[in-house]
């Protein structure tokens, strides 16, 4: 019952109503509802199994030139890295005894990601600048370079959620984690 | 007011090796008795005269407050970029080695930044709740701000601080290089659960994706049981709105989890079935072992403690008594005993703990000790309430090896050489 029909209820249950009201607290409420569809441009939210992925595609071939003119010059020539992070490489890196390179194809465990990353975050200088076919596209390129699909394998929201990367299996629960 | 040498003192008796004394010192009031003989105080001082600043008046009024001139060295420290292109990527480091109690003023807390600070206009940023609820919702902070508050007094830990305690080799860094992601406010705002509530979160919800508002959308999932217990929506550090390099104009604390997860700039949350694998919750923030697997979702931050004076920078002057000063903190509860060592962890002595003594909150130690001028290794160790013991590098090294990168809390050893300099050691 809400505070107003409390008000409304009449000068004969005041006190009963005070007693409730002490007895059962209750909380403003101050935020305002909204519609799905009003936020759906904020919600780029893309989880492991492809739910959020957005229409669009892209294939390694198409997105070679996206990233020479957008992400090379931080990211190096094939992703190799220098200045910033490494895509491509360290394969067998994580065995036990090496120094492990962690990059796209040596321990990133979803592919999804790998999409939901660069929407959201690049280029850095101009981030959510790039169209959904763009990011399709720039995702296949980083995975074609790690020899995950092939060149012309078409990135969309069916295909790249079945993308298995090869770290897939690499992650175990902490085992000290609170209940 | 002059001490005489000859005076009469009462003697306290050694707690452990090198010079550890009785922490029972600074509830008695006793002194030291001269076990090396004389110390600072003995030389008779300088007459004085009346300074300068007396006898003029002094400055006018400043609408907000600066610390003194003469402490331009406090300062965070930040490492230049790998990238200068790519500014706002790092860290700006609290020089814990310079500060003393639990709190950190506001403009030392440390930041970890993945795209830089942006710049908010409060008036339009909003807080979307929705996903997995009855009722999605958004909040203005004039909203936010006519809830019930709730203060409480909170560490935020980077999960990679200490990280460079990983190198095979001891590196030449102090406090703040080493364990400088490490800060604590007191913190208040709206409790994440009131708002949970007002939007009805479905049966199926077990998880919350957060959203910063940076140019990077920085994203973490948060399970929905962390949410629902003591995660606050926070307006306020330390009385006033939370700094721009920690949120402004409202972030997300979760009390003893890693720091990247208290997502700053907060503007959504989404309740799911399942966690998002984020590129922060993947890529990063996974604690690789020994073997090729790696720990995912490692939250909260186990117990540790430093010893931040003395340490790298903070010479000796000489033998004779000196405080032992630490911070000991957990992620899982309240730090019940901390224990010093000067003999490279052979014996070891409690140390006094200056309360309040708060869950997830660092406690502030001290232990007395009268150094006799030699070389002594210097360690500390704490015990949370929940049994947790701060472990010994070699135990640490033991479970998960020096691949993990993030969540080290093993013992930290500082050599005090005969000069009274503080070096970085592993012992």
């Amino acid at each position: 019952m809400s505070m107003l029909k409390h008000l409304a209820a009449g000068a004969a249950v005041i006190a009963l109503t005070a007693t409730a009201w002490a007895q059962t607290p209750q909380t403003p409420k101050f935020g305002q509802p909204i519609a799905p569809a009003d936020l759906a441009p904020w919600d780029i939210s893309i989880g492991p199994d492809g739910a959020g992925l957005p229409p669009g595609r892209g294939t390694a071939a198409q997105g070679e030139a996206i990233y020479a003119a957008k992400c090379q010059a931080c990211h190096g020539e094939k992703a190799a890295g220098r200045p910033n992070d490494a895509l491509v490489g360290g394969k067998g890196s994580l065995e036990a005894g090496k120094t492990p390179q962690k990059t796209v194809g040596s321990y990133w465990p979803y592919a999804t990601t790998l999409f939901d990353y660069i929407r959201r975050a690049m280029p850095f200088q101009d981030s959510k600048s790039l169209t959904n076919d763009e990011v399709y596209a720039v995702s296949a390129y980083i995975l074609n370079l790690n020899e995950i699909i092939g060149k012309d394998d078409v990135l969309d929201a069916q295909s790249l959620p079945k993308v298995r990367m090869p770290n897939r299996d690499g992650f175990i629960p902490f085992p000290r984690s609170p209940k | 007011m002059k001490r005489k040498s000859d005076q009469t003192l009462p003697t306290v008796e050694p707690a452990a090796g090198n010079g550890i004394l009785n922490r029972r010192i600074f509830l008695e009031g006793a002194l030291v008795a001269g076990a090396t003989g004389a110390g600072l105080a003995s030389a008779a001082a300088e007459p004085l005269p009346v300074p300068p600043w007396m006898k003029v008046p002094g400055a006018n009024f400043a609408p907000y407050g600066q610390p003194s001139q003469f402490e331009s060295k406090v300062v965070r420290a930040i490492a230049p970029p790998a990238n200068p292109a790519t500014q706002g990527i790092g860290t700006a480091r609290t020089p814990l080695h310079l500060l003393e109690g639990m709190m950190t003023p506001s403009g030392l807390h440390f930041e970890r930044s993945h795209s830089g600070i942006p710049n908010i206009d409060p008036d339009q940023h909003r807080l979307v709740i929705h996903g997995l609820v009855k009722q999605p919702l958004v909040f203005t902070l004039e909203a936010l701000s006519r809830y019930p508050m709730t203060s409480r007094i909170a560490f935020v830990e980077c999960a990679g601080n200490s990280g460079a305690l990983n190198a095979p080799q001891p590196q030449a860094l102090n406090v703040p290089a080493i364990h400088g992601l490490l800060s604590c406010s007191e913190w208040t705002g709206v409790k994440l659960s009131t708002l949970l509530d007002e939007a009805g979160v479905e049966p199926s919800a077990r998880w919350l994706i957060a959203e910063g508002a940076d140019s990077a959308s920085m994203s973490r999932s948060v399970p929905l049981a962390k949410a629902m217990d003591d995660a606050l929506i926070c307006i306020y550090q330390n009385g006033e709105h939370v700094r721009p390099s920690n949120g402004y104009p409202v972030r997300l604390l979760l009390p003893g989890f890693e720091g990247n997860m208290n997502v700053k700039w907060l503007r959504r949350l989404k309740l799911t079935a399942e966690p998002a694998m984020t590129k922060d919750e993947t890529s990063k923030y996974t604690v690789l072992l020994k073997d090729e697997k790696a720990w995912q979702f490692v939250f909260p931050l186990e117990v540790k403690s430093v010893i931040t004076r003395p340490s790298p920078g903070l010479a000796l002057k000489g033998p004779g008594f000196y405080e032992i000063s630490g911070l000991a903190w957990s992620g899982n509860g309240s730090i019940r005993q901390v224990e010093v060592s000067a003999d490279g962890g052979q014996s070891w002595a409690p140390a006094a703990l200056s309360g309040p003594i708060l869950p997830k909150a660092p406690v502030r130690f001290r232990t007395p000790w009268q150094w006799n001028g030699g070389p002594v290794v210097l360690q500390s160790r704490a015990t949370d309430d929940t049994g947790m013991v701060q472990p010994s590098r070699a135990a640490f090294i033991a479970e998960r090896g020096l691949r993990g990168q993030y969540h080290f809390n093993a013992i930290q050893s500082w050599r005090i050489d005969e000069k009274g300099e503080a070096a970085n050691v592993y012992a």
